[in-house]
């Protein structure tokens, strides 16, 4: 029976562009406890006999539906996985909570529904709530009763949330905060019964408060008419001299983008987790069809350009996994060695989480994008079917779209990605600034032979440890060029991002597999193999055009030519026969007629 | 009452299926759960206990990995488990199943033993039947319904062609449990956490080998059947194709 799979090293976040890791170092879905396992059996259960029967009402906004499906997870304790249990929460591991918001991602509309409540609506009092505000709202949380929602953004301000004009004053007796103000696009609006409201407090101040349904002043606006998820409720929040009372302050006056920020990044991981599981259960419908629908006499999923995509999905589902438990491993490591019962515990939790920002940003960009192209690749297999409402693809289609905009837009995380690693990289925290100068005194000597890497997948892991290389010389030449003035050049930023990012999703998907390969042998990983060197394939030929515009962005001339010279010795590589990688890949999903891992 | 059931490990449903390479049974890398006969059996017992207390106990013979579903009755609310641990267990015939069973149990003072109908794979559905006999306990097979009465139990089991029988019996018994007689329950986060706390108990082959005989089942061979599929096309207008179709399916076929 697997019981501590949990790796023991406390690793640094932002640190895998310049360490390498271990095996060991790693969590992979693999590495699943029994415990683990069970969640996983339970929550698809849940998801397939009790939400998929019930999408059709779902999307009709049947709101009844959705909080019975909510009240019914809760007592099972998938809705409560994040509530200590002193409050009647099931309080598990940050895996438990990662692998439930994977499984039960089989309708996009009850997943937000789900993700508002369990998430960010009950998270912020869970991590800043006072002793009786969690007495009071945790219990009613945990058993479903109450559903939550958390209200940040407005007409004029989102990704920009600090910039809210939702003010709250004091009343002059001091016993309540008179709110006003409208807040956008808030999810479970029309049926959630508590709200994390983000307010300024004289209009500068900018702060949180717990907000329930039934306080003065609180209405709820129309429901927007949305493109995709449409199952769950949108709308804005009037609040009109809305009173709450003194002790529903959450945290500190002044100190709301401490609770903003941190239930963000907790959405990020978990958005990361969902999308994968959305991908995965587009991919289960994608193979079915392809299977059955037949042309020229035999099944659409015979033919090579139908294969290239199912294999595709099924890649994006294994390396999306790998980044996801990857991630939320590196935070379990932290948050399992903090005392759950010391005073400061949901600081050091909040903190353990915030350590990750850029991993949990990646994940976010990375698995909204895959998911992306799942779904659009799924309507294409259905053909006309998947243009028209009867069948699911369409469904997924316009569910997927939003994954991209909220928990940050994926230009403002791409933009944290880069900038988060600069911040760190200045304040010496995270040692880049070495490792750049190091690299860049290594690549100017010239060529070098160096020790060429052994044993399994050695030529991808060439491919990545040349990547980095590739990132922090990119890095170094832009650093040079703009100095602080960098964050400006968003393009640039961007591009970085784009490099960060698959250098973290192809290094995951290398670790899942040799790990995979250390316990059951090469010979019984052939697909896994094959999955890791289709992707690898596909990604470091982005990471090198990403090199090449920064690069030609920065300099000119010789200096260009002599960087340019490098980067052709980095991304020297022989390439792999991706087609007939990618065909085993599809061979054996279809043959299966599902995911495999 | 005190309730022991026995749970079996089997291929997942929609796994697909490979031949070992000596072609005598199924290659060992697939999915497995619990047998759905088995998990009826248990949701009744749970459901028993509920109603007039008592323990349930479960137990399964088999490979490590079989232990999953003893964690999966542990966490849906059984008390304890056995686990008679040996990869031996797989392929072992029914007799000496229940042998074993006997055996592990014999300090135990169960009032009813409830099983599976048969099991997904070998589907012989004989180990409920023949582990009452070794215990010297009666017996009633595909069980739909369980009511406690004053010194013993009133069962209902489903018969041929719709026919339902009603039989009155002592305890201790053994009951075989037919599915789909009862919603199963989910194993709650709860349940999962609180299982790892819940005692098992492991038998190794060696504690029970005394009880067991020559294994009288071998599989010589397995194979998976060629697809054959023949379609007739019937020619002729509609009414006389409908004759050679009545008269296919009463001379061919045989279903009219």
């Amino acid at each position: 029976m697997a019981t501590a799979a949990i790796p023991k090293t406390k690793i640094i976040g932002g640190s895998f562009l310049i360490e390498d890791r271990t095996t060991a170092e790693v969590f992979t879905p693999e590495d699943f406890t029994d415990e683990h396992r069970q969640i996983a059996q339970t929550t698809e259960e849940f998801a397939r006999n009790e939400i998929v029967p019930n999408i059709e009402k779902i999307e009709h906004k049947d709101w009844q539906v959705t909080r019975d499906l909510l009240k019914k997870a809760a007592e099972l304790g998938l809705a409560t996985v994040d509530i200590p249990e002193e409050y009647g929460g099931a309080d598990m591991d940050k895996i438990s909570s990662c692998i439930i918001a994977d499984r039960i991602a089989v309708s996009g509309s009850f997943s937000v529904s789900f993700g508002g409540h369990v998430g960010i609506g009950t998270l912020p009092i869970v991590y800043f709530g006072t002793k009786e505000q969690k007495a009071k709202y945790l219990p009613k949380l945990a058993s479903g009763d109450w559903i939550a929602a958390y209200a940040l953004s407005e007409n004029t301000s989102a990704s920009d949330a600090m910039n809210a004009r939702t003010k709250a004053v004091l009343s002059k007796d001091g016993k309540h905060w008179v709110l006003n103000g409208e807040k956008m696009w808030i999810t479970n609006a029309h049926f959630a019964d508590v709200f994390i409201v983000f307010a300024k407090v004289d209009g500068e101040k900018f702060s949180a408060f717990i907000v329930e349904k039934d306080f003065p002043g609180f209405s709820v606006g129309a429901e927007e008419k949305k493109m995709g998820i449409r199952g769950s409720s949108t709308a804005p929040l009037i609040l009109n001299d809305c009173q709450v009372p003194a002790e529903n302050l959450l945290g500190e006056i002044g100190k709301g983008h401490v609770i903003a920020f941190n239930s963000l990044n907790i959405g990020r991981f978990k958005l990361g987790a969902g999308v994968v599981g959305g991908a995965r259960n587009a991919l289960t419908n994608a193979i079915s069809y392809a299977k059955e629908r037949k042309a020229w006499g035999k099944s659409i999923s015979d033919f090579g350009l139908i294969k290239e995509k199912l294999a595709n999905m099924a890649i994006g589902v294994y390396v999306g996994e790998a980044l996801a438990y990857r991630t939320v491993g590196m935070i379990e490591t932290i948050l399992a060695d903090i005392d759950k019962n010391a005073p400061d515990a949901s600081t050091q939790i909040r903190k353990g989480i915030e350590e990750y920002a850029v991993e949990c940003s990646i994940l976010k960009v990375w698995g909204s994008e895959m998911i992306d192209s799942v779904v659009d690749e799924v309507v294409q297999i259905y053909g006309g079917y998947g243009f028209v409402e009867e069948y699911p693809a369409e469904r997924s289609y316009r569910d997927a779209r939003v994954n991209r905009i909220f928990e940050g837009t994926n230009e403002i995380n791409r933009m944290i990605i880069t900038g988060w690693l600069m911040k760190r990289a200045m304040s010496g925290q995270l040692a880049l600034m070495p490792a750049i100068k190091q690299l860049m005194d290594e690549v100017l000597a010239g060529p070098s032979m160096g020790e060429p890497l052994e044993g399994p997948l050695a030529a991808e892991r060439t491919i990545i440890a040349n990547a980095k290389k590739a990132g922090l010389m990119v890095s170094g030449v832009a650093m040079q060029k703009y100095m602080m003035g960098q964050q400006d050049q968003q393009e640039i930023m961007g591009a970085m991002a784009n490099m960060i990012i698959e250098a973290y999703a192809m290094e995951s998907a290398v670790l899942r597999t040799q790990k995979l390969i250390e316990n059951k042998g090469e010979a019984a990983c052939e697909t896994a193999i094959a999955m890791t060197r289709a992707y690898i394939s596909g990604s470091v030929d982005k990471v090198e055009s990403e090199a090449k515009r920064v690069l030609a962005a920065c300099a000119e001339g010789d200096m260009l030519r002599t960087q340019m010279a490098i980067l052709r010795r980095l991304f020297k590589y022989e390439p792999i026969n991706s087609i007939s990688a990618r065909q085993h890949v599809a061979d054996r999903v279809i043959e299966a007629g599902k995911y495999v891992f | 009452m005190k309730i022991l059931v026995c749970m079996k490990q089997v291929p997942q449903k929609d796994a697909p299926l490979k031949l070992n390479e000596t072609g005598t049974w199924i290659r060992e890398d697939v999915s497995y759960e619990v047998n759905e006969p088995d998990a009826y059996a248990l949701e009744e017992a749970l459901r028993q206990k509920e109603k007039h207390g008592g323990e349930v106990v479960v137990i399964t013979a088999g490979p490590a990995r079989s232990q999953q579903v003893l964690r999966e009755g542990l966490a849906k609310g059984a008390d304890s488990a056995i686990h008679l641990e040996d990869p031996g267990f797989v392929g072992l015939d029914a007799f000496n199943t229940a042998k074993a069973f006997a055996a592990a149990i014999k300090e135990e003072n169960f009032d009813l033993i409830f099983t599976g109908l048969q099991s997904d794979d070998y589907g012989y559905a004989q180990t409920g039947v023949v582990l009452a006999e070794i215990m010297g306990w009666p017996h009633a097979t595909i069980i739909m319904q369980i009511d406690k009465q004053d010194g013993g139990i009133k069962v209902k089991r489903e018969l041929e062609a719709g026919f339902f029988q009603h039989v009155d019996m002592p305890l201790p018994a053994v009951l075989t449990i037919q599915s789909g007689i009862n919603k199963l329950r989910y194993a709650t986060l709860i349940g999962i956490k609180q299982a790892k706390n819940k005692p098992l108990r492991k038998v190794t082959m060696d504690e029970v080998r005394s009880s067991l005989g020559d294994n009288m089942q071998k599989i010589e061979k397995l194979y998976i059947p060629q697809k054959t599929k023949k379609t007739e096309m019937l020619t002729g207008s509609p009414a006389e194709i409908a004759k050679q179709l009545v008269e296919k399916l009463k001379n061919e076929v045989r279903v009219l």
